[in-house]
């Protein structure tokens, strides 16, 4: 197995936690701004991710709308690769809730379990925990591992977006959700969220591409709205949305759209955003610098 | 309370089989409708979907662009009063649609999620690029949006190879059809 992680002999604080990791194809194969600063942010709070050994794409929108057999079938794979006794870990909010409504439609269906051990040849692990990446927040004290908080993100102010994540469908609306998470982040940080009413709104996922049109409205209506309520940046939770909310804006001067994950790795004292910001298409240096959040 | 009798149980009888969704429960509140980011592409707002499977007008209701244009956000069903899986909805009606060969509304949609099924067939993982090549090929038009995704392949936000995984067995497994 890969482990990305390198033991952090600097980091004091509380044992290291150990999850594995389904990144999903946003964050693998087109986010890696975001798949990097989300492992250097992990790994500088004593998290090891452990990826999940040969996952596969859990299916997206596109086998719910066109094949009933794949979509369930491609998160059964991915839920029969994971290792026992660890939580798995999913930083894709779409990801995530394919996941979890397979594995909760299994739990509670027989003749579905049967068929997964069939399909598998693997007994299904009735305990397995499936968690997005925000439970972290729940499990860790941030404070533990920086000194200073307050002082890191200088007051810069950060439209929070979460995108379609804060929705659930009726099967998991009783399980656990993250209402505020980057808000009261950020604010730890030292940063200021800021409330615009279009932080739910979704990105248009898909109709990106086939439906332009349709996209770049929706998109200029967040991103206008987050300008109009005082918001320096957008930071989003889901590498897709970052797409979309970046090539589909049409205004002119937008402001930039950065990963939580970037903003988190910056305030525990990431210098490697070399790597991140040449793939951002509205370039997050100059505001970064202004506000003295990067030097050089 | 809406009862439905006669001869309108069939097809909402059907997607609740493969949805579990009683649509006698659907009273029109319209907070779908309010709440949905992509109303204005829709030919019928999404419950007037569930209208028209209430009524039992199967044809209207597989041939109306909404349940192609639905991304299924869970916006609406996640404040439905009733609790009602709309996206799920839209999934049963897009199914049936494909498996009675209506005319579909939205042929660029459909030509997209083909694309990217097609990706996960071969790697097992999407490959942005390729989904993208192969829709524009397939729809023969190379021009429009040129700029956009010439500006993903400068900022790289486009990998030029797939990603792949390695049990090829267990991906033609999934996608096996009996």
């Amino acid at each position: 197995m890969k482990k990305f992680s390198e033991k952090n002999e600097k980091n004091k604080g509380p044992e290291r936690l150990k999850f594995s990791f389904f990144p999903g194809c946003s964050l693998k194969a087109s986010g890696h701004e975001n798949t990097m600063s989300l492992l250097k942010f992990c790994d500088s709070v004593n998290i090891d991710l452990i990826e999940l050994e040969d996952w596969n794409c859990c299916g997206s929108s596109s086998a719910h709308s066109i094949d009933h057999d794949a979509a369930e079938k491609l998160p059964m794979r991915n839920i029969s690769l994971a290792p026992k006794g660890i939580p798995l870990m999913i930083a894709c909010p779409s990801c995530l809730i394919r996941m979890k409504s397979m594995y909760l439609k299994i739990k509670k269906d027989n003749a579905l379990k049967q068929e997964y051990e069939d399909l598998w040849e693997k007994p299904f692990d009735e305990d397995l925990e499936i968690v997005h990446f925000f439970e972290i927040f729940n499990r860790i004290n941030l404070e533990d591992y920086i000194d200073q908080p307050k002082d890191k993100l200088k007051h810069l102010k950060v439209a929070p977006y979460y995108g379609c994540m804060l929705s659930m469908p009726p099967d998991l609306r009783f399980e656990k959700n993250y209402y505020g998470i980057m808000e009261q982040t950020l604010k730890k940080f030292g940063a200021d969220p800021i409330f615009f009413g279009y932080g739910t709104r979704c990105c248009g996922t898909y109709l990106s591409v086939a439906k332009p049109q349709i996209a770049q409205k929706v998109v200029n209506e967040i991103i206008s709205r987050a300008m109009e309520a005082g918001a320096e940046c957008l930071v989003t939770a889901c590498s897709m949305c970052h797409l979309n909310l970046e090539i589909r804006c049409s205004l002119e001067n937008p402001i930039p759209i950065l990963h939580f994950s970037e903003l988190l790795s910056m305030a525990l004292g990431a210098r490697d955003q070399k790597k991140w910001f040449p793939r951002h298409i509205v370039d997050p240096v100059p505001l970064l610098k202004k506000r003295g959040l990067i030097i050089s | 309370m809406i009862n439905l009798d006669g001869d309108h149980y069939g097809l909402a009888d059907e997607i609740k089989a493969s949805s579990g969704i009683n649509f006698n429960s659907c009273f029109h509140c319209k907070t779908c409708a309010n709440g949905c980011p992509f109303l204005e592409g829709m030919d019928y707002a999404p419950n007037a979907v569930i209208r028209l499977i209430q009524f039992g007008m199967e044809e209207e209701a597989l041939k109306c662009s909404t349940i192609w244009v639905c991304v299924g956000c869970n916006t609406c069903s996640s404040c439905c009063p009733m609790a009602i899986d709309i996206p799920a909805v839209m999934d049963g009606l897009r199914h049936k649609a494909l498996k009675t060969g209506v005319k579909i509304p939205e042929p660029d949609i459909l030509n997209f999620h083909t694309q990217v099924l097609n990706t996960v067939k071969k790697y097992g993982r999407t490959h942005k690029l390729e989904i993208m090549m192969r829709y524009k090929f397939k729809k023969m038009d190379f021009f429009s949006d040129m700029g956009v995704g010439l500006k993903m392949l400068k900022k790289r936000k486009l990998d030029l190879t797939p990603s792949k995984i390695q049990d090829k067995k267990a991906i033609e497994k999934i996608f096996r059809k009996e």
